[in-house]
């Protein structure tokens, strides 16, 4: 089981009563306009609420599968939900290899087995400057890493993500050295709020989010959360990842969300919330806003360097 | 004989040049109107802006296409040229009146820092910079007033802002990708046909 961080914060101080209430009305009416398949109201994934939700209010559905970047599906924000209708994600396997006692390829139904799955809604930060809250479905990733058993030499953990050109058409021009990767540092790796997702809005996830299986470190700039996963390495070298790769001096290993540190194409002192006719531009929050929670991880390190 | 270019010519007299400025008005109608019919996606700011900047480099492609149609080709469009430039450079006032108003909402200390530190936005500013007289002069009194020869060097500068539109597109879009390099392909292409001209001023 994950090890949960002490925190002050209280159930209280959790989704308000009536947010949740409106939430679920939400939902209700999506059910009822046949955008969630499952029978109103009852989600189809059994969640447990998390005191590591926001209580802002999620930003809905279409909003979140209609615009993101998976440039396995091409380079627009609309290409995902165009063309990520073809992707096969059952069935579904993960190899987990490198520095762990339990080495194997493993189907997915067997990763996610016993897993508490929670519903944990997260602010979203993109490093284009633009940001969203989102109601992910999922489990955190220090309990499959416990459940591998980590060796104590591990440093870093690396993902991969599936490269299947005929399905992924993006992945037939090479504006990526496929597959893409990703990695964290192991201690970013155990925090409590790193989570591997499985669902969205109490259903499966869409394709084109990322199913059925993707990362989610809400105090990174998204590129970090890695999608349809299908490689977990434990490693004592620092992994390389995909943007990084393409442009170090933009896209540091870290890639931290923070307002002070200036990104050379988009500043990161605000952000574009996204919803309604006129994205309104709010503030961009140190670590997106988890600074209480991840702020110690960098205690003494010079953050403009290790961007 | 059926000849296609004799054929535009003769289409082209018929057309009055005026009619191009309402001809051009479609578009941005067809995009407010998309807006407010929620059509426009889940982003329509950030959508607005990349259509009206992407429709501005078209029309100052379609500008920059004129000279090289006649000399080349013996189609004559000319006439219809003031217009599309006029309209490049409404397009490009509304692309960068919808970055600064809608985009940004008036940040001004965020916005002059863009300016002077990112490249892709820089480089936007100064294309926009460079159209400013072209759009004050594109009319007969200040052709005359100027004298042709004067006139015509100076709107040489659409080729710097032609450029400027071009890379601005290429910069600032993540990794190296496709539509905005056959953009600025394009445009360099019809800047490369003036070479011969230009050294041919030189060695006059």
């Amino acid at each position: 089981m994950a090890q949960r961080f002490k925190t002050n914060l209280k159930w209280s101080d959790v989704t308000p009563r009536a947010d949740f209430l409106n939430r679920r009305q939400v939902m209700a009416g999506m059910g009822a306009a046949g955008l969630i398949a499952a029978s109103p109201v009852s989600a189809k994934i059994a969640t447990v609420a998390s005191e590591y939700s926001s209580s802002e209010k999620p930003n809905s559905l279409k909003d979140i599968s209609n615009y993101n970047n998976f440039y396995e599906f091409g380079t627009g924000k609309g290409d995902p939900a165009k063309y990520a209708g073809r992707l096969t994600v059952d069935p579904w396997s993960v190899k987990i290899d490198g520095m762990v006692d339990k080495p194997g390829t493993y189907d997915l139904a067997d990763l996610t087995k016993g897993m508490t799955m929670e519903e944990r809604i997260y602010r979203f930060r993109c490093v284009e400057a633009w940001a969203m809250v989102i109601p992910w479905v999922g489990f955190e990733l220090s309990s499959l890493l416990q459940r591998v058993g980590v060796q104590s030499g591990a440093k870093y953990i690396a993902f991969e993500t599936l490269e299947r050109p005929d399905e992924m058409i993006g992945q037939q021009s090479r504006t990526i050295p496929w597959p893409y990767r990703e990695g964290l540092r192991m201690d970013e790796a155990m925090n409590p709020l790193t989570i591997l997702a499985t669902g969205l809005y109490g259903d499966d996830l869409p394709k084109q989010n990322g199913a059925p299986l993707r990362l989610v470190v809400p105090w990174k700039y998204g590129f970090k959360s890695i999608k349809s996963i299908v490689r977990i390495t434990a490693t004592n070298k620092q992994p390389e990842t995909s943007w990084n790769m393409i442009n170090a001096r933009e896209y540091g290993f870290y890639s931290n969300v923070n307002p002070t540190v200036d990104h050379p194409r988009w500043s990161q002192a605000s952000e574009r919330k996204i919803g309604g006719l006129i994205a309104k531009r709010q503030e961009t929050l140190m670590f997106n806003g988890y600074e209480e929670e991840v702020a110690g991880l960098y205690k003494g390190m010079d953050l403009k360097k290790n961007y | 004989m059926f000849d296609p270019i004799q054929t535009i010519n003769q289409t082209a007299r018929k057309i009055p040049a005026w009619s191009l400025y309402f001809l051009g008005l479609v578009p941005v109608s067809f995009l407010v109107f998309q807006l407010f019919a929620g059509n426009l996606g889940v982003d329509p700011v950030k959508r607005l802006e990349h259509e009206l900047g992407e429709i501005a480099l078209q029309l100052l492609i379609a500008g920059l296409a004129i000279t090289p149609l006649r000399t080349k080709l013996g189609i004559n469009l000319i006439k219809f040229r003031r217009a599309i430039g006029l309209l490049a450079f409404a397009y490009v006032a509304m692309h960068l009146a919808v970055w600064l108003f809608l985009d940004m909402q008036l940040l001004l200390t965020q916005i002059l820092k863009d300016i002077v530190k990112r490249w892709y936005i820089t480089i936007g500013m100064l294309g926009f910079a460079l159209m400013i007289p072209l759009a004050i002069t594109s009319n007969n009194l200040s052709l005359r007033k100027l004298g042709g020869a004067r006139w015509r060097n100076l709107h040489k500068l659409t080729y710097g802002a032609a450029l400027a539109g071009g890379l601005h597109y290429v910069i600032l879009v993540k990794g190296w990708q496709v539509e905005p390099m056959i953009y600025l392909g394009i445009i360099i292409v019809l800047l490369g046909l003036r070479l011969p001209q230009l050294r041919r001023l030189k060695l006059a």
